[in-house]
């Protein structure tokens, strides 16, 4: 990991409050981490304030949300201070996300094709035509099947797993420095997903891209990200490498809350007749 | 399919998974063949019995609930249409059975997170008290301690009340772990047809089922 000493963004005691009539909801409590060229990792229990993170990122967070952080620099400038425009510049240009619901994020009386097209168009100088052959071939690139038939569809006629690869060709098309891509694979067959992430992996190493990759999977993280961050509660619980997820030799250093993640999954040729669940501990939000 | 069987479907995104389970849940009229639930050929619009009896599941939770109602709006509705009184009870039973506290009662899907909008999904189907449970990707938006709670729940109201699920998952340990028989497509088609003991083996008879098998391993860098 030696690519990870240039820190492409620093987030620095990260919170985001939702203030609504019943109280306030801490959905991200005190966050730090950095990002450099690597993939690093998000899991963590549902609600846990993944997706709020990466949207803080980006400024996105929804009203009645509010965003307090101690730092947030991007490549040594800070998001925080600087003007509104610039940072509006930022997003889909050097930063992108991949949101977790595909379909409710695109436009939907308007065709995926043209709806990529349009974003090459906002960042590049091009024609129609070279937009929508730029598009064409971004949609071969994530192995969409006939991208000439899908150009022309509208989000409800693709199915899940097409929906969700729209999105990264939509977010990918404009050649970010960071991708924060939110649960991109979970529609996906697992073979299209492998031919997914390895389009991830190659921006990675080759252009230096930094992603940030929010999973449920955890094979999937082990073995696809250099890092792994582990959420819970809107807090880190614990920052390790993602290989030792399954390396046993570690186990007596992860958090309870990790072995505890662990312990849930079925396993293919070990039947378990009721899954073992999750025993939380408040301690943990302490 | 025998009553009370689980079966899963796996295969190809956009290989016509979703698009079987919504035939089969009388939402879709453009098909030809023919459909048995029940003992019974099923024409394509179905009566009031038939939707209550026969609850989907969808993969996209947002797309399924309405961004103007509130959970208890959600939940309240199905059983208001089909006419089912002690609403009060079924909907803090639901919300519990899926592990939502009952303060999210109030809440409109914008502010839920992606798996908490899955649950409310679940939720949803399952006050109607269904026999046949069509599930499509029912746990991907879920992390895997609360998709364990709610297989652990799908299996327990299986054994209860003797409920017969169709799920479609893309995950392999998923599918093997809750259902008796599988089904593999692509284009549209099956191409294999095995039991849960033939995929815990890894022992698929065609090549696109073993392709499966070998990517559910993870990701693997070249070189
Ligand atoms: N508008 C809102 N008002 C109140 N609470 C909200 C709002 N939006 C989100 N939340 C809460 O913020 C928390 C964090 O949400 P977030 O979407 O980041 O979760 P997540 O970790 O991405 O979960 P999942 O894995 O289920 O997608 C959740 O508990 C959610 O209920
Ligand atoms: N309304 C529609 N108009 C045109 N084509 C459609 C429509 N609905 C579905 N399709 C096409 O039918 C095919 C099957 O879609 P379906 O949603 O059933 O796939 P799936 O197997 O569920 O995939 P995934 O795993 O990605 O969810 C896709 O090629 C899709 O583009
Ligand atoms: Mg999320
Ligand atoms: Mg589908």
């Amino acid at each position: 990991m030696s690519e990870a000493v240039v820190a492409l963004l620093e987030v620095d005691n990260l919170k985001v409050n939702f203030h609504t009539p019943t109280g306030i909801v801490r959905a991200v409590r005190g966050l730090s981490f950095s990002l450099g060229r690597e993939r690093l990792g998000i899991v963590g229990e549902s609600g846990s304030g993944k997706s709020m993170t990466g949207r803080a990122i980006l400024d996105l967070i929804p009203y009645p949300g509010e965003v307090l952080a101690d730092r947030m620099l991007f490549r040594g400038e800070d998001l925080l201070t600087m003007p509104k425009a610039t940072r509006r510049k930022l997003r889909g240009r050097r930063i992108s996300m991949v949101m977790q619901d595909p379909k409710f994020s695109l436009n939907p009386v308007m065709t995926v094709g043209d709806q990529i097209a349009e974003a090459y168009r906002v960042h590049h100088k091009a024609n129609a035509r070279e937009a929508r052959e730029r598009t064409l071939a971004m949609l071969d690139a994530v192995q969409i099947r006939e991208p000439e038939r899908v150009y022309a569809l509208y989000p409800h006629e693709v199915s899940g797993g097409m929906g969700q690869r729209v999105m990264i060709a939509m977010m990918l098309i404009a050649e970010p420095d960071i991708l924060i891509a939110d649960e991109p694979t979970s529609a996906l067959d697992v073979t299209v997903q492998l031919q997914v992430l390895k389009i991830l992996d190659d921006l990675v190493t080759s252009r230096g891209m930094g992603l940030i990759f929010i999973s449920h999977d955890l094979h999937l993280v082990q073995s696809f990200c250099d890092r792994v961050i582990v959420m819970y509660g809107g807090k880190a619980m614990e920052t390790m490498p993602a290989a030792e997820l399954a390396d046993p030799s570690a186990m007596s250093r992860r958090h309870p809350y990790t072995l505890g993640l662990l312990g849930c999954l079925p396993e293919l040729g070990n039947p378990k007749g009721r899954l073992s669940t999750l025993t939380r501990d408040p301690e943990w939000l302490a | 399919m025998a009553e009370g069987e689980s079966y899963g479907i796996v295969g190809e995104s956009g290989s016509g998974k979703s698009t079987v389970l919504r035939v089969l849940a009388g939402l879709n009229q453009e098909w030809s063949g023919a459909v048995t639930i029940f003992r019974k050929a099923q024409p394509r619009v179905r009566d009031k019995a038939f939707h209550r009896a026969v609850q989907m599941v969808f993969q996209d939770p947002y797309g399924s609930l309405h961004p103007k109602k509130t959970l208890d709006d959600a939940l309240a509705e199905p059983l208001a249409i089909h006419g089912i009184g002690d609403a009060e009870r079924r909907i803090a039973r639901a919300l519990s059975d899926v592990g939502l506290p009952s303060a999210f009662r109030y809440r409109y899907p914008h502010q839920l997170s992606g798996g908490q909008r899955q649950r409310v999904a679940i939720a949803r189907a399952l006050v109607l008290e269904p026999t046949l449970f069509l599930l499509d990707e029912p746990t991907s938006a879920l992390d895997v301690s609360i998709q364990a709670e709610v297989l652990n729940l799908l299996q327990a109201l299986r054994q209860e009340r003797k409920l017969t699920y169709i799920l479609v998952s893309h995950d392999l340990a998923v599918v093997g772990h809750m259902c008796e028989r599988l089904m593999v497509m692509q284009h549209g088609q099956c191409v294999e047809e095995m039991s849960a003991a033939t995929l815990s083996a890894r022992k698929p008879e065609t090549a696109y089922a073993q392709a499966l098998l070998v990517a559910s391993e993870g990701f693997r860098r070249q070189g």
